[in-house]
């Protein structure tokens, strides 16, 4: 029986196991804060500022950023551009076949962008611009390479350049691969400043892809009190009665 | 046993205790999915008080405007149909407007509005559910189903089925000529 | 007619017992139905799989209040479920974690019963109707999982309806009648969403009522594989080693479900993805019936079939084999009452052949569950610098192995348990 009992623990740990690849560009891990209000009322601004105008999260209604602490009055003054009313979703400005015809796929929805991607992907991505002159737009990026964006916030971060090196590789060719991206061009944040408003945007991202998450695990706790209690009770009455039972 | 004298304390006080701890829990369980039935963020957003622009409505015309799904009429009466409602106090059920559902302050007024010219209304008759015909010519709502009749104060008419006034909504005027219905204060 | 019935009850209950066997059954279902009294840790799943069916049947219930089965709309709906309906998001994540948490537990269940002998005589039929909830089950997950119109519910059911049309002569058009259109579309959404609220949950709870009235039938098996009903207590009929259901088990699994809820919450409220293994993370894009995802896999619990499909070659220029390779993977439980040989039931008293065995099953389940679970470029990065065997093809080698290994496991079995060395079996549970 050991033998079962130890292979059911190797099932336990066969997931860990499979989690193991990843892409080449390095991710750091994504500064994630759920109840931060300012880092998610400063990452809802900049969505609705920098991404709102491609980009829509349609799922997520103008009223539902109440959760981040902001009132009707505040989403109507400052946040809301592409609807009439605080009651409707954010949806897209532009029209997907305008977006289609200049980018050559419409932008996603990125309601449930971070459930797909995971936040440290997208912390990454969104810090891994660079300029390249190959590409229809000049931008290219180190995690998402050769992505049909162009880089949204290049005022805010300014320009980057990749430094390259060449590799062998096992089967004696060699590659061009990239190493570092280097600063090229200064803008209107400084990289700190724009490592932040980075995260700010991944955390609200977080955020809208489930809104319920953080009153999820308060409820959980809860739950799990009572459960807990509950356990012990159903044990004793369970002794209760087997203490006759020889 | 069943025997009372060989009853077993601790085993029948942990019955009770699992039985009413678990019957609780079971109940509290029970909370999420019954709250699930009530209207979603959805609901209340297409529920929410909506503006209705009277500006271009003339003296005797009728405009019909949705709030949480349900005809809402805002009639502009003219001063003969303020005088047809007071001519209609002997026919109709409740004359001095003593138990209508509509908003405290217009308790008591025999025009049922904040404006006398501007009739609010929810244009659903109080007998089943229908939405009565405007007739302007005989000065009431007449409702086709059931033959239930109201003046031009939504009063309901005496010997009609529909047993109550027709509903005046909360309202408030953001201005002359903009009413905010669905809600009864300016902020929303 | 009445007079001849034997109404011992009064008052209201005898009122009822006169016109309805309300007493009886609960004598015969739970007060007077003596089970073993050595039941151990696996015998809790079979009450938990029915707590599971129920917490299925009425999550599903709410679920459907408000999710559209429409291809342009179904997507949304659940987002909306998730957000918008007032404690959605919780329903929805215990039905889909409770689709994950179904199949650990029935799983748990069946292996409980291969190693005790449950499936033997006089216990075939139980067996055979666990086998057929097993496999109606899988077609409610299958038919579940299109639901969300995700982009692994639309590639999943492309790829398992396109099985079918491997079929010999008639493939095409089984697929194609299956599917209701050219592609898996609107209409196939339409009546997959009809098989899983419907028919296969009316199909499950037959099923699992016969499963119930076959065990009460018969008796439940225990870890000594010892039939209590031989050893009555002659003065009042009653087994020797028996206890009643109620309250001895319906305490004790009232425990073991309040310990599993416990965990079972853990997951919900704390890793309702469970690393994208209960949700999987490219589910959250909406079907695109012209982007094929990186990498298709289905969710867990049926990676060890399809690793075995996959394992299998196409032969005459048709992947049938592979397809009928995976079916043959859940047919041949039915088998198993006929396939083993050996009068023992429980696995404390068996020969050391049997645990081997049982061994390489189980090691051949998790490997093959495991190899379809990643995708088909790691197969080929498997373990390389194999002698013999080029390193793109290791992988599929190992699936292969384990296949084999798996189809042995019940193939060999009538030889491997005919003359088995088996030990004493105590005249009562221990």
């Amino acid at each position: 029986m050991t033998i079962i009992k130890k292979l059911l623990v190797l099932l336990c740990f066969a997931p860990a196991l499979a989690l193991a690849a990843g892409g080449s560009w390095p991710l750091e891990s994504a500064p994630l804060k759920p109840t931060d209000v300012t880092s998610l009322q400063s990452g809802a601004s900049a969505f609705v500022n920098y991404c709102l105008n491609c980009h829509g999260v349609a799922h997520v209604r103008y009223t539902a950023l109440k959760g981040i602490g902001l009132t009707d009055m505040q989403i109507r003054d400052n946040l809301l551009f592409t609807q009439p009313k605080v009651t409707n979703m954010m949806t897209v400005a532009m029209r997907p076949e305008d977006a289609k015809q200049w980018f050559g796929v419409p932008p996603p929805d990125l309601s449930v962008i971070t459930r797909v991607r995971g936040a440290d992907w997208l912390y990454g991505y969104l810090r891994a611009f660079y300029r390249d002159s190959n590409t229809m737009t000049g931008w290219n990026n180190a995690v998402f390479p050769n992505v049909a964006m162009p880089h949204a916030l290049w005022e805010l971060q300014g320009e980057r350049a990749a430094i390259f090196a060449m590799e062998k590789d096992g089967h004696g060719g060699e590659h061009r691969v990239l190493k570092t991206l280097e600063p090229a061009k200064g803008g209107a944040l400084t990289p700190l400043q724009y490592d932040q408003l980075a995260g700010d945007l991944v955390n609200f991202l977080v955020w809208a892809s489930e809104p319920g998450a953080v009153e999820r695990k308060r409820v959980g706790y809860y739950v799990l009190m009572v459960l807990g209690a509950l356990v012990l009770l159903t044990y004793l009455l369970k002794a209760a009665f087997w203490k006759d039972v020889h | 046993m069943s025997d009372p004298s060989n009853v077993d304390k601790t085993r029948r006080n942990l019955v009770v205790g699992t039985a009413a701890a678990s019957g609780l829990a079971g109940l509290t369980a029970a909370w999420p999915f019954v709250e699930s039935m009530n209207p979603s963020e959805r609901a209340k957003a297409l529920g929410a008080p909506v503006e209705a622009d009277i500006s271009n409505l003339k003296p005797g015309q009728l405009l019909t405007v949705e709030w949480q799904g349900k005809p809402v009429w805002i009639l502009k009466r003219t001063p003969a149909m303020n005088d047809s409602i007071t001519k209609a106090d002997a026919a109709v059920v409740d004359p001095d407007v003593k138990t209508s559902k509509q908003p405290a302050d217009l308790k008591g007024k025999k025009l049922r509005a904040q404006k006398d010219d501007i009739f609010v209304a929810v244009g659903i008759c109080s007998h089943l559910g229908c939405s009565p015909k405007f007739q302007p010519d005989q000065d009431m709502f007449y409702c086709p189903c059931h033959g239930s009749k109201f003046d031009l104060a939504g009063r309901v008419y005496r010997s009609v089925p529909a047993p109550t006034n027709l509903e005046v909504p909360p309202h408030v005027y953001l201005s002359d000529t903009l009413i905010l219905i669905g809600a009864d204060k300016k902020e929303a | 007619m009445a007079a001849d019935k034997q109404v011992t009850t009064t008052g209201l209950l005898g009122w009822i017992d006169e016109r309805f066997p309300l007493t009886s059954n609960w004598r015969a279902h739970l007060s007077e139905y003596y089970a073993p009294k050595n039941f151990n840790f696996w015998y809790f799943f079979g009450s938990l799989a029915l707590l599971l069916l129920v917490n299925q049947i009425v999550t599903g219930i709410f679920l459907t209040m408000h999710y559209k089965p429409d291809a342009l709309l179904a997507f949304a709906s659940v987002e909306y479920i998730m957000r918008e309906v007032p404690y959605g998001w919780l329903i929805r994540y215990l039905h889909s974690t409770g689709a994950s948490a179904f199949f650990i537990v029935v799983y748990l269940h069946m292996f409980r019963g291969l190693i005790y002998g449950s499936y033997k005589k006089p216990r075939e039929l139980i067996w055979i109707f666990g086998v057929l909830i097993f496999l109606t089950l899988m077609g409610e997950a299958f038919f579940g999982y299109l639901l969300p119109w995700g982009q692994m519910s639309y590639w999943g059911a492309q790829v398992i309806v396109n099985l079918f049309g491997s079929v010999p002569f008639i493939g095409d058009d089984l697929s194609l009648w299956i599917r209701g259109d050219y592609v898996v579309s609107d209409a196939t959404l339409n009546r997959f969403f009809a098989f899983h609220v419907i028919a296969l949950p009316l199909a499950i709870i037959g099923l699992v009522a016969a499963h119930i009235l076959a065990l009460h039938e018969v008796g439940s098996n225990n870890p000594d594989g010892v039939e209590i009903k031989d050893n009555k207590d002659p003065k009042t009929g009653v087994p020797r080693d028996g206890i009643p259901f109620h309250p001895y088990y319906t305490v004790k699994d009232m425990f073991g479900s309040m310990v599993f809820l416990f965990v079972f919450s853990v997951i919900i409220f704390f890793a309702p993805e469970m690393g994208g293994y209960f949700l999987e993370h490219n589910n959250f894009l909406p079907a695109n019936p012209l982007v094929t995802p990186e990498h298709i896999a289905p969710v867990w619990y049926f990676t060890p079939y399809y690793s075995i499909l996959r394992a299998i070659p196409p032969m005459w220029e048709s992947q049938f084999p592979g397809v009928a390779a995976m079916g043959l993977a859940v047919m041949v439980f039915f088998l198993l009452p006929w396939l083993d040989r050996c009068p023992v039931k429980s696995i404390r008293y068996r020969g050391a052949s049997f645990k081997n065995w049982i061994a390489v099953f189980v090691i051949s389940t998790l490997v093959l569950g495991y190899l379809g679970t990643v995708p088909i470029d790691v197969w080929g990065k498997f373990g390389a610098g194999v002698p013999l065997v080029s390193n793109t093809e290791v992988a599929t080698w190992v699936a292969r192995i384990f296949t084999i290994l798996y189809f042995a496991f019940f193939a060999l079995m009538p030889w491997y348990t005919k003359n088995e060395k088996t030990l004493p079996v105590p005249a009562r549970v221990t």
